[in-house]
Order: C-alpha cells, then structure tokens, then sequence
C-alpha cells in the first residue's frame, strides 16, 4: 500500500484498503478559514448536534483579513461568534494570525500519520510532515465538525523520486513547477504523489511545505513526504516527538513512477494561464512587470524571506514596480525582523503587508488592473486571479521574483546577484 | 420519471474555479447571490444568459482549483439543473454531490453537444439526449456510495437519515 492507503487502512480500522474503495474515516483535525468556515457553520447547524471536539477543529481567519470591506467583516464575526459559542480553542485572527498552511504546522497541530481535512484546496501542505491532509467544501468539513468524520475515495498514488541536488537559486517551487509541468494539471487527479530519493537531502522542511503544497495543482487528492530526520528536528521543534517513516517504493503501492533529478533542475516560471504552463527562466518572456508578489502559503516563510532578502540585499525595486512581501506568520515576520530581512526588503523599496493570502486569489492587498502582469511565488495564475480578468500572473520562486522585481523583467537570480 | 430540460452552455477544458466564481465575490453564502456572478471570470454578464433549467456541457477537469463551494453554489444558484462534463475535478466533484447539483461525466456528450442545443437529461438512468441533433449519451454510473448521497439529496441528507 502506499503511505496515504496505510494512514487511511488505519484510521478505518481495516488491515487494508484499495484504491476505489470508500471508507468513511475519523479525522484528527478540521480546518477551515473566513471564506469557507461561514458555509460550513451553516452546513454544521442543520445537524442540531454538537461539535465533535473543542480542540480538533481550527479557524483561521486567513484570506480577506484584517477585514477588507463590510461583508468580510461580517463573515468573520459570524466564525468568531461560532468560535465563542463552542469554545473552539485553535481560533486564530489578528496578532496570533497567519496564513493557515504556514501557521498549523507552527502551532505543532499536524502529526505524521494524521489525518487532516481542511475548507482549502492546499490544504494537502501538510503531506510534507506524512500527514494525509486534503482539501475539502464547506459541506464536508460541516459534516466533519459534527461527526469527526469524512467519507474518502482511497486514491492510487504516483511515486515521485527525486535524485540529485538544487543548484542555487533553485529549490522546492521549481522543483513541484517541473513536476506539474510534466503531468499537467490533471496529471495526478484522484491520486497520492508521494515523494522518496537520496535527492530529497537537499529539501528542507520549507521545500517540503511548498512542494507538498502545489501537488493539488497538478489534481492530486494529496501529497506525502518520509518522515526522516529533518521532519523529526522540525517537529521536535514545535513540540512533537514520533518516529521515522520511510517510503518504500512497494510495486503494488504504486500505479506510476516518476523521476526527477535536481542536477538538471533550473528555475522554473509558470507562464499564465496554468500553473502546468512551466519553462526554465532563461526561456520565460521579457515581459515588462508591474507587481512582484513573495509570499503565501506556499513560498511564506522563513527561508523564502531569507531567499528573496539574499538577492535583493543593496538594490532597489525597479521604478513603476510595486513589490509586496507577506511574511506568512507572526513567527516568520518576526525571524525577519530579528534577522534584518525586513530592513533589507524596506531599503529596496518593499511594501511588507500583515500575514493574510491576500493578493494570492486577488482579495486584497495588491489586486491587479486590466492589462498589468504580477510576478509571484503565490501557486495559481488563472485568468483572473489576482485581479481584472485582462491582468496576468506568472509564478515563481522566491530568488527569481526578488531578482525580477529590481529589473523590472523575469529575470534568474544569476545574473544580478 | 422526471427529467431535466434545457439549452446547453458549451464551455471548454479546465474551466477551474476562479472562472466559476472569483475569489472576490467569496464574502456571501446564498446561492442566488453567487449565481449573478457565475462564471464572471468569464464574461462578467454570463449569470444573465442563463435561464432556469439550462444545463453546462464542459470539457475535461471541469472544477478544477479551490475547494470553495461556493462554485457549486453559484451554479446551482444561477438556475443550471445540471452539468454534464468530460470529466471533473475531484473537490468540485464531491462539492456537487454534497450539495444536490446534478452532474453527469461523459466525454462523448460533452464533445458532440453543441452551444444552445436543447437537451434532455434523465439523471436516474444516466441518459443525455441532445434535442436538437437527435443524439443520446449514456454517462457514467455513480459508484453505490455516491448514488445513495444523491438519492438523499445531499451529504447533510443522507448522514441524518442514514444515522451513520
């Protein structure tokens, strides 16, 4: 079985399950923000049962906050009112805030070996700590927060091995960008893609957050990493203790292989309209920018920051381009702060916005006019996303968006650092 | 038995969320304030062409993106009694079904159809029958579990009558 079949057979209390199959599981954790908490609350009420635990289920109120206009702030005092009702201990707004996939982990509420459902498509970051996270509607997470429960299709899962070592300036987003290059955005539907190979020594735990994070871009069900020493210092980190998990390419666990080596490995733009639209940079067009986005729950945090601040150190912001950088937690901001990070971004010309998604799917904080092209290391560049349906958005990583955002143009690291 | 009846939007591969509804019309729950703005990713006026019952005849990977509901919502809202697609993206697919909209998967209706046909669906047998061009698809039978979430008329339905 795969490592995602094994947590499910698990939790199901069956020695096995096969891919197909529906099961009907207990949960470990309920997620859910102020865009998908309100839908969910009201799904949960018809119920007329209580919640099935005061401190399995979370809010974050992530996405249109602080409160952008009247009806944002309307539904996240309904969640907050909720919150209070139920006495939901994990309840996170303002100071204690972050992006939620930035922020969970943190807080040392994601284990290995858990299972995790979330009112959000990236959701699936977790997979990077070999929990089985997978995002989910308001229905079912309603129906979660009652019964502690949620129906699952088992999924087949796709082994991913990776050999080799980054180059510089190249890390995990060039890394899923290849990979939902290869497969395309409908390449792992329905499945696990499950990450094993000596090249994963060269991804830190943040590498693994925001592979595991973009997997649900290619239609995966979800993502999932070993648990080996680098989870084990993470996770001891934040309060956890558990043991190793390994891997193992099983011929049976898995439907599909396939191989990625990081040697090879340059870093990647995704052009607009699809994340699986990626090219090495050298080839990406010289489009002239008018924003630069570094941030979101998929290239948020520390080593994102410190990234961008690396590139940028001593130069400006190119004239007529606004760069907005969203640290994505309370903790990440004040690493920043405390590691002169947020200095560097200042003194370039950087606009450091409050941890919110923001921009990401065009709320707030940086939406974009008709006509104009943004830069980000956000995980989505539909038609649309982060503004007028005439503006565009290629995606990144971190080193190239802070590289980009002093010439003006898509622009590798390398050459102006 | 009852059938559904409608003209048919053709639309194409990949319409992912963000057409169905953009994030920024996210700050409301009812549906019928949603569907005015369906598929403003799109056309910003689209929810006006829609007349109660119509029925979306999409591509491949149709849903794909955010798992906000609200796109289910938004459809079911503007009035579209069904969606017939070459395939489904997973979340929308299991947000349709929570939620009672109808939607059928069948690669050949989905190419044959075309924009403004009238077409006839019997979701009991599966069967789509394109009025305008005579030509009938059979779709995709839903696995039992799923059958019995749309015969309750929707997760909240079934999980209070089942008593599971």
């Amino acid at each position: 079985m795969s490592v995602t079949r094994k947590i499910i057979a698990e939790h199901a209390g069956r020695e096995s399950v096969k891919p197909g199959e529906y099961a009907f599981v207990p949960v470990d954790l309920v997620l859910a923000n102020d865009v998908t908490a309100p839908l969910a609350i009201d799904e949960f009420e018809k119920f007329d049962m209580e919640v099935f635990s005061r401190d399995k289920i979370v809010f974050v109120l992530d996405h249109f906050t602080p409160n952008r206009d009247i009806a944002s702030a309307e539904q996240c005092s309904y969640v907050r009112q909720f919150a209070l009702k139920k006495e939901i201990v994990h309840f996170y707004e303002g100071g204690l805030c972050g992006i939620e996939h930035v922020l969970l982990p943190e807080e040392g509420l994601i284990r290995p070996g858990s299972i995790v459902v979330g009112g959000d498509s990236h959701t699936c970051t977790y997979g990077a700590l070999g929990s089985f996270a997978t995002g989910m509607g308001s229905t079912d997470i309603g129906a979660a927060m009652a019964f502690g429960k949620a129906w699952l299709r088992v999924p087949e899962a796709i082994l991913v091995r990776i050999k080799g070592k980054f180059r510089r300036w190249v890390g995990g987003k060039d890394l899923i960008l290849k990979l939902i290059g290869m497969i395309g955005v409908d390449g792992a539907t329905y499945r696990s893609l499950e990450f094993t190979g000596d090249g994963l020594a060269s991804l830190g735990i943040d590498a693994r957050f925001t592979v595991a994070n973009m997997v649900v871009e290619a239609g995966a069900k979800n993502g999932m990493f070993p648990v080996d020493e680098k989870t084990l210092d993470y996770l001891n980190s934040v309060g956890i203790q558990c043991d190793q998990m390994d891997i193992e390419p099983d011929q049976f666990g898995y439907s599909a292989e396939i191989g990625i080596d990081l040697d090879e490995l340059s870093p990647q733009v995704a052009l607009p309209p699809t994340p699986e639209n990626s090219v090495p940079v050298e080839d990406a067009p010289h489009v002239r920018l008018d924003q630069v986005v570094i941030g979101s729950c998929t290239n948020g945090r520390i080593s994102d920051l410190r990234q961008a601040a690396e590139v940028i150190k001593g130069k400006k912001v190119a004239r007529g381009l606004r760069l907005i950088v969203i640290p994505g937690s309370p903790r990440v901001y004040k690493q920043a702060l405390k590691e002169g990070l947020i200095e560097i971004l200042l003194d370039a010309g950087a606009v450091i916005s409050p941890p919110t998604c923001g921009p990401c799917l065009g709320g707030h904080m940086g939406v974009l006019a008709a006509g104009e092209k943004a830069l980000a290391t956000t995980n989505r560049n539909f038609v649309g996303r982060m503004g007028h349906k005439e503006s565009e958005v290629y995606l990144c990583n971190p080193a190239v968006a802070a590289a980009s955002s002093v010439t003006g143009t898509i622009t590798d690291p390398a050459e102006i650092v | 038995m009852h059938c559904l009846e409608g003209k048919a939007h053709k639309l194409g591969d990949h319409i992912n969320t963000d057409l169905i509804i953009p994030a920024t019309y996210l700050t409301t729950q009812d549906e019928f304030e949603l569907g005015r703005h369906l598929f403003a990713g799109l056309e910003p006026e689209f929810a006006k062409k829609i007349t109660k019952g119509d029925i979306i005849v999409a591509g491949e990977n149709f849903g794909s993106g955010s798992s906000r509901e609200h796109a289910a919502l938004a459809i079911k809202g503007a009035g579209i009694s069904c969606v017939v697609a070459s395939s489904f993206a997973r979340i929308f697919y299991r947000n349709a079904i929570n939620i009672g909209l109808p939607i059928l998967e069948s690669p050949e209706a989905a190419m044959a159809v075309g924009d403004g046909d009238m077409v006839r669906i019997n979701l009991a047998e599966g069967k789509i029958e394109d009025l305008t061009t005579g030509q009938t698809f059979q779709s995709q039978r839903y696995p039992d579990f799923m059958q019995k979430i749309i015969d309750h008329g929707g997760l909240v339905n079934y999980l209070k009558e089942e008593n599971v």
